[in-house]
């Protein structure tokens, strides 16, 4: 059984909101999956690694695709490969265990000390996916039918759930969860967040190149916003660049760092040049001007 | 004495259940909340809500059951001048904590009310009248327990004043969001089977062992289709001149349909206000490139979902007369309601997304013929809810209602 005691507070390599060390401890308390949300570069997968970090734990990750079935998490039955045997008869194919491999769930519940269990981005999966897991994360135990074997957690994995949203989550799954929103960090969170990765920056560099990064996030009609690790790759590259911290806001050097599509740079450049000529975004309707209504 | 939260939580529209609330109480039981209210939002909104789209909702219900705080409409701009000015970070000490006196709200409320009587010039950093810095329970960049922060930034947020900030307010559903919403959207949209052409890659497991087994144990693979998507969409978009306001949410709802690529097909047509004889083929609607609407009735099979965007507010003409195309140069014979009744006659799955928000319905210049089409198409607006119904309506055959 989890001990009450122990606490996730943070690491030194990842900065949490008092907010959310509150729900990881609450979901640590509770036993339950901590499901995670929040805008891509918030760091919901390094969460997993810094609770894994902070209270000493093993982290096993199982990555989501489309694909990904659950039974998969559980075990597979690897049975091409024993019926291949059968056919040579260089093995011996009564005995089914050697044919059956853990999941990352199995070896979660096998794992001789409580671990941490990062099930990540669990809305690429099918729509029925997080349903065919209600079982085990409630009960953390699975019947082998094969076997005729039942594989119960030695001890409860603390598991974190992460999605994007890009598929909606059934409510059975959501009522077991506890769930918590990343929030994208306000500039005095970035800045001690940008420490963390570059604890020896300029002051003002660091000021000039905050400063353009929010004021680009602020940008309408930007389809992918730049986010924190957009931010810190380009912080890195204005220093190996040598950057004069002067030139950032007017020149926005390497802006291919933090803008990646296109359009979003036409958007920008639209923006700059024509701040009076009240220029829009193309629409197919633009060219259209048949007032009747 | 939390019961009838859960009721608030219910009335803001979270929806909430036994079972989860059970936990609440289980974690309360616990200490989890630390006997804090703080403690009880963070712990509770961990608990209960599960979307960051309810977050709003969650923070208007806190609000609303723990007191409604947030009344800033009601102060003289004079006092607001007061508060705009910028102070050194005030130290809190222990003895300070102790030192104050917890306050009710409707006890802050009143003595607002009394020093907003009173007060007639700048304070700041004093523990009585409204203004910057010190220990008043009113004002901002202070400290106070339970004091009620009037305008600046937050440094000791309290829990009642978090939930009133409504800093998820843009996560709602009901708002009209970007491309990738409508994206997750239309993802619903669809329809499983595996008895459509395709590659079989998939190994089927069952037939495999039958084989292998008649075969005598020689091992024979047997291969099967994956599942697709069934589902056909047909988009209608109205490209006449009182879209042009909306063309912005149009042009996001357009790309997100047409990066869909989970659709068997997708086919896309304009039209100018209202339905007639022809469907065009580009935004223009010239009568160099267009499809006839009879046409489209006689090959396009009943499957086909379709999706009419559209305000739907024109003259009553228009939809009623026969010749009320408004185009010059064109003339209809049939009125165009009588062609909208053919089309969702013959397609069943169908709806007609607004982009003029619900409320206005009623009142707006096309409100008449609003009515009509809504009599004809289940109608609604354009917004990320508005598309998460009408995709739930198109999975099934439902009647039209009358908004």
């Amino acid at each position: 059984m989890a001990k009450m005691s122990a606490k996730y507070k943070g690491s030194n390599d990842y900065i949490a909101s008092d907010e959310l060390m509150n729900s990881v401890n609450i979901a640590i308390a509770l036993q339950k999956p901590l499901l995670i949300k929040g805008e891509p570069g918030t760091g919901k997968t390094m969460l997993a690694q810094s609770i894994a970090d902070s209270l000493g734990m093993d982290l096993i990750i199982w990555n989501i695709k489309s694909t990904t079935k659950a039974q998969e998490g559980l075990y597979v039955y690897d049975t091409v490969q024993r019926l291949y045997d059968s056919q040579f008869k260089d093995h011996d194919v009564a005995d089914i265990k050697q044919y059956i491999k853990l999941g990352k769930l199995g070896e979660a519940f096998m794992a001789e000390k409580q671990a941490v269990l990062l099930i990540d981005e669990i809305d690429k999966a099918d729509l029925e996916f997080p349903n065919d897991l209600l079982w085990e994360l409630d009960q953390m135990s699975f019947y082998i039918p094969e076997t005729r074997e039942t594989i119960t957690a030695r001890h409860r994995p603390i598991v974190i759930i992460t999605s994007n949203a890009e598929k909606e989550l059934p409510d059975a799954f959501l009522r077991r969860c506890i769930f918590h929103y990343i929030a994208f960090p306000d500039e005095e969170g970035m800045e001690r967040i940008v420490r963390v990765h570059h604890p020896h920056l300029e002051k003002r560099l660091l000021e000039q190149a905050m400063e353009t990064f929010y004021s680009l996030r602020n940008v309408p009609n930007i389809q992918k916003k730049p986010s924190t690790s957009e931010l810190i790759d380009w912080l890195q590259a204005l220093v190996v660049g040598g950057i004069n911290p002067n030139r950032i806001k007017k020149e926005l050097p390497f802006l291919g760092v933090l803008l990646k599509k296109n359009e979003d740079l036409d958007v920008l450049l639209n923006q700059l040049q024509g701040k009076t000529q009240a220029s829009r975004p193309q629409t197919s309707y633009s060219s259209l001007n048949r007032y009747r209504y | 004495m939390f019961t009838n939260f859960f009721y608030t939580l219910k009335n803001f529209g979270v929806p909430v259940s036994m079972n989860e609330w059970q936990t609440v109480l289980e974690a309360l039981e616990l200490g989890m909340a630390g006997s804090s209210l703080t403690g009880f939002y963070y712990l509770s909104r961990a608990l209960l809500v599960k979307t960051e789209a309810h977050y709003d909702r969650f923070d208007m219900a806190f609000a609303t059951f723990f007191g409604d705080i947030e009344t800033p409409e009601g102060l003289p701009e004079k006092i607001w001048e007061w508060l705009d000015k910028e102070l050194p970070q005030l130290e809190i000490t222990d003895e300070m904590r102790r030192q104050h006196r917890q306050l009710d709200l409707d006890e802050l409320k009143r003595m607002l009310e009394e020093r907003l009587a009173e007060q007639n010039e700048e304070h700041h950093g004093g523990n009585r009248w409204i203004g910057t810095g010190g220990t008043s329970p009113f004002g901002h960049s202070g400290y106070h327990p339970g004091g009620i922060r009037i305008g600046g930034e937050s440094q000791n947020l309290s829990a009642v004043k978090v939930a009133g900030m409504r800093r998820f307010q843009e996560f709602r559903t009901d708002e009209t969001l970007g491309v990738r919403q409508f994206q997750v959207a239309l993802r619903k949209l669809r329809q499983f089977t595996s008895r459509l052409e395709g590659e079989p890659t998939e190994l089927d497991l069952d037939a495999t062992v039958d084989k292998t087994c008649n075969n005598a144990g020689r091992l024979e693979l047997v291969w099967d289709r994956p599942r697709e998507n069934s589902i056909k969409v047909l988009l209608l978009m109205d490209a006449g001149g009182s879209m042009a306001t909306y063309s912005r949410l149009c042009n996001q709802l357009f790309t997100a349909v047409n990066k869909s690529n989970h659709f068997k097909d997708l086919k896309i047509f304009y039209f100018h206000n209202c339905i007639y004889d022809w469907l065009f083929h580009d935004p223009h609607c010239s009568l160099n490139d267009y499809t006839d609407t009879e046409y489209i009735l006689r090959t396009f099979s009943p499957e086909y979902r379709v999706i009419i965007v559209g305000d739907a507010s024109m003259a009553p003409s228009e939809l009623t007369r026969v010749g009320g195309v408004i185009e010059w140069g064109l003339y209809n014979d049939r009125p165009g309601l009588e062609w909208l009744r053919r089309l969702r006659s013959h397609f069943e799955y169908s709806v007609w997304l607004n982009p003029i928000p619900r409320d206005y319905w009623d009142w707006t210049d096309g409100a008449w013929t609003i009515r009509a089409i809504s009599q004809v198409f289940p109608m609604h607006e354009l917004t990320v809810d508005g598309l998460e119904r009408a995709i739930l309506a198109l999975r099934s055959r439902k009647a039209a209602q009358v908004v």
